[in-house]
């Protein structure tokens, strides 16, 4: 199957969207621009010309307002922010307007809007350009929560977003733009709130979500060379929640660790270590353990980020733990030469 | 009955009047457990400028709704229903006093956070034009609402791109309990903000039927002509206290006599006064009137009384949509 790179996966999805419904509007600052969102929308101005896809003036409350306006007058507008930190100002349309619009008005209008988000990371982002905080979208009755870990996921999610009747809050990972995976050229749907097994494994359950699928991933695969089986469950929806996939891998394995993306208190691994307590305590073999963002803000020098985000062995030092394990970790996930600010060679910054 | 446009005018502004007098006076029964922000001396700005728009032009509006919503043709037995909490209601008592829809008679919504209906009116507007429909939207706003950055924000974008929307301000000089002054430059006219972007701008007394026509007809054949925004500010007064069916003059956050001076100018009382002169209505037609609408207002609070509540699944429809 053809590879492709995860923002060229979502630049396609898109593109399917804006080509088999003409009710789709793109819109976000810098859009049509050279860079055209990291190459997520590159080229679809000219395709499909200015009333269609478009920038916008730097009024991101105001924004989504007006596109929520659209989707009420028969639009289905996709709204893109370059960084989560910058959907902040429009927390109160998010919140109060898009999550509730159908209920408060018992089911007769439906607000069909996409607001897609890139979590920052690495080349020094700093405190504001670095946020995850799906768990504060997810609190929220009313709004779907989308966190693609693939490219392949991202295409069939993003055009399902799209096709969504609610508002959906769709979350990428600035480190995963460029990661590459087999992606069908046709369009396909992937249903949201369906988690994968991206591991199948039978001693221990890692669940995880967006980037930190990735180093869960590692993880799994490296400790699987020292006969530990490891199940790694990608969420790909945090809001609905695939509880039965959860569940049922950590029915069979008894243990469980979550990966999380963001900050672990009050957060995703907060509400799934919750469920599978309170759901299934008796088939855990011992305590549920997470990891996720050190508990402060993002630093922007690497000498501090450095221990700021958790990695593969981070994650192989919990295993360890669970497992009654001394593995040499030192050994088994040596240093890579790569500076650790920065996802692959190919990423110069600056952002 | 019904004889002419003037008598319309007046006769519409009548309704709410005694449509809002009754829900203040029955408001005590404790009955209608939600907020209620009674539009009561403010009943002209709705009607004047309602009366030139088509059924599916679009009305959005805020907290303090109900003028708006019944000018527009919203349902009365809905409306009281909503504040009563009964299934019957616009939105199934899930909304109340606050979220008012009538999509039948183009009253798409109203939302109590001061400011966020504005933006959203301006992208209803916005698909229009996208649709290239002739239809424009109006959404009703007060002066505190100008103070919001989204308010700015949707000036720009509808002058921007050029959205079919007319703005209306009704500036009653208080935000709750705070005057105009404390919260905006004395001196700057809130219309200069409209018109500093662009947007063609008119002024008027908004307790004064005739002139408030005037100007919307005039506003809304300009946007329907250029496609293009208006805005208009309009002074009123709101009688009654911010939220609730009682007055509230006696705290003393108003000057003296400010109220008085404002009742003097009551927008109904007024043109009453003045189609009588003029031989447009008699005291006959006015009795006739509030006989009609008595027993429109008897039925729908019967109607809305002896509704049943919302079955408890109801709690858990209408999160999401299929």
């Amino acid at each position: 199957m053809r590879e492709l790179k995860y923002s060229d996966a979502i630049l396609e999805a898109t593109d399917f969207s804006l080509a088999h419904d003409p009710t789709v509007l793109i819109i976000g600052l810098g859009v049509p621009d050279p860079k055209g969102i990291f190459g997520t929308t590159s080229g679809l101005q000219d395709k499909y010309g200015d009333q269609r896809v478009m920038d916008m003036p730097l009024a991101e409350n105001g924004m989504t307002g007006i596109i929520i306006g659209a989707s009420l007058n028969g639009f289905r507008p996709v709204l893109t922010h370059q960084r989560v930190e910058f959907a902040m100002l429009s927390i109160e349309q998010i919140v109060n307007q898009a999550a509730k619009w159908f209920y408060m008005n018992a089911g007769q209008q439906n607000v069909p809007i996409v607001i897609r988000l890139i979590i920052g990371r690495g080349w020094g982002q700093g405190a504001q350009h670095s946020q995850s905080l799906e768990s504060w979208f997810s609190h929220i009755p009313g709004l779907k929560v989308v966190m693609p870990s693939n490219a392949y996921d991202a295409k069939g999610l993003l055009i399902s977003s799209i096709e969504d009747n609610n508002p959906v809050i769709f979350l990428e990972h600035r480190w995963l733009h460029n990661t590459i995976d087999n992606v069908p050229s046709e369009g396909y749907r992937i249903p949201i709130g369906e988690a994968r097994v991206a591991r199948e494994g039978k001693d221990l359950t890692i669940v995880a979500h967006s980037y930190m699928v990735l180093e869960a991933i590692r993880c799994a695969d490296v400790l699987k060379t020292k006969g530990i089986s490891i199940e790694v469950i990608d969420l790909r929806s945090i809001r609905p929640l695939d509880t039965e996939t959860i569940l049922n891998s950590v029915k069979k394995t008894g243990r469980l660790i979550v990966a999380d993306n963001g900050w672990i208190h009050f957060g995703v691994s907060a509400e799934i270590i919750s469920l599978v307590t309170e759901t299934i305590f008796d088939k855990l073999l011992c305590a549920p353990e997470r990891i996720g963002m050190n508990d402060s803000p993002s630093p922007s020098t690497r000498a501090l980020a450095e221990n700021f985000y958790p990695k593969a062995k981070n994650i192989a030092k919990i295993v360890c733990k669970v497992m009654r394990n001394n593995l040499d970790l030192i050994v088994l996930f040596p240093e890579d030469n790569l500076p650790s600010d920065i996802p692959d060679p190919s990423f110069k910054g600056p952002f | 009955m019904i004889k002419s446009p003037t008598n319309e005018l007046y006769f519409s502004m009548l309704r709410i009047r005694m449509v809002e007098e009754r829900i203040a006076e029955l408001y005590s029964e404790q009955e209608m457990r939600c907020p209620v922000h009674l539009s009561i001396g403010q009943e002209a700005i709705a009607v004047g400028v309602c009366e030139y728009l088509d059924e599916q032009d679009i009305v959005m509006s805020a907290h303090r709704a109900h003028a708006h919503y019944l000018a527009k043709g919203g349902n009365l037995k809905s409306l009281l229903a909503e504040l009563y909490g009964k299934s019957t209601g616009c939105a199934m008592g899930k909304g109340g006093s606050m979220h008012l829809v009538d999509l039948a008679s183009g009253f798409f919504a109203a939302v109590p956070i001061v400011g966020s209906t504005i933006p959203i009116a301006v992208g209803v507007a916005w698909a229009f034009k996208m649709k290239k429909s002739s239809n424009i939207v109006v959404v009703f706003l007060g002066d505190g609402a100008t103070e919001q950055g989204v308010f700015f924000e949707s000036l720009d974008f509808a002058s921007l791109k050029n959205v079919p929307i007319l703005f209306v301000c009704e500036n009653n000089f208080y935000s709750v309990y705070s005057q105009l002054h404390v919260r905006q430059a004395p001196g700057r006219k809130i219309s200069t903000l409209a018109e500093s972007h662009g947007i063609k701008t008119y002024t008027g007394d908004g307790n004064n039927i005739t002139q408030v026509s005037e100007i919307a007809d005039e506003a809304i054949n300009y946007i329907k002509r250029n496609n293009t925004p208006a805005f208009i500010e309009l002074e009123t007064f709101r009688w009654l206290e911010h939220c609730g069916p009682n007055g509230d003059d006696e705290l003393g956050y108003r000057k003296k006599g400010e109220l008085d001076e404002w009742i003097k100018r009551d927008p109904l009382s007024n043109y009453e006064d003045l189609l009588i002169e003029k031989n447009q209505l008699s005291k006959k037609d006015i009795l006739e009137f509030k006989e009609i609408i008595l027993n429109e207002i008897d039925d729908a609070f019967k109607f809305a009384k002896e509704s049943p509540f919302p079955e408890l699944n109801v709690l858990n429809q209408h999160i999401y949509k299929n």
